[in-house]
């Protein structure tokens, strides 16, 4: 088993099913807080996936793209507190 | 043997983040998912970059995850600490099994200020025997 069919049969398919679980509290969620951690979570999550998939394709520009996801979540997440934080005031 | 260091990376990385989702799933509580998620999906995300920087073996790529791991590593707590002073704000339940609320009565509801212990003790205990 090389390490092309490791990462893209077995690692992809977990971070998938991780990402479906997370979807699943996304929908659920009962307050509005748990749905801002889900987002989070699914970023943060394919990150991770981006990570992978430029291993798989030798392709190393996507790690930019995963930089700039992480500065994207951090500013929603943020932003989110903030809105709740005045609205509940 | 490089290739079996990527792979051992890897698969601890995705192990994690399947934790992570897990424990987000199955916690009973606001704070504890907000908890669970901080520590898992960091130390997840941290491992499956550092098997692209072993992979790729470049020192510029090196640094770019380097300073993702980082920014990451510096945002995780303060954007949990903020959306869980938020959802204390916001009135969002402790689970009924936790035992333990420090901040109960200490902050003002409407100017969100942290009331200190020293100043405002008697007059926290008459709002105490107020509420009773």
């Amino acid at each position: 088993m090389t390490l092309y069919d490791f990462l893209y049969y077995i690692i992809l398919p977990i971070l998938s099913i991780s990402v479906i679980l997370i979807m699943f509290r996304f929908l659920k969620g009962p307050s509005i807080v748990d749905r801002v951690i889900a987002l989070d979570l699914i970023i943060t999550t394919g990150i991770g996936i981006i990570a992978v998939y430029s291993i798989i394709t030798n392709q190393p520009t996507f790690l930019d793209i995963a930089m700039i996801l992480a500065l994207i979540a951090f500013l929603g997440t943020v932003a989110f507190s903030y809105y709740l934080e005045k609205r509940n005031k | 043997m490089t290739e079996i260091t990527i792979g051992i990376l890897a698969s601890f990385g995705a192990i994690f983040v399947l934790l992570a989702a897990v424990g987000l799933i199955r916690m009973p509580d606001t704070y504890l998912r907000i908890s669970v998620t901080t520590k898992a999906a960091t130390l997840g995300i941290g491992l499956l970059l550092v098997a692209a920087a072993v992979f790729f073996g470049d020192m510029s790529i090196t640094t770019k995850v380097l300073a993702i791991i980082l920014f990451i590593l510096l945002t995780a707590p303060v954007s949990a600490h903020l959306i869980g002073r938020a959802s204390y704000f916001s009135d969002v339940k402790l689970w009924k099994g936790s035992v333990l609320d420090d901040l109960e009565g200490k902050y003002d509801k409407f100017s969100h200020k942290l009331k200190s212990d020293d100043e405002k003790a008697p007059e926290k205990k008459t709002d105490n025997i107020e509420e009773d």
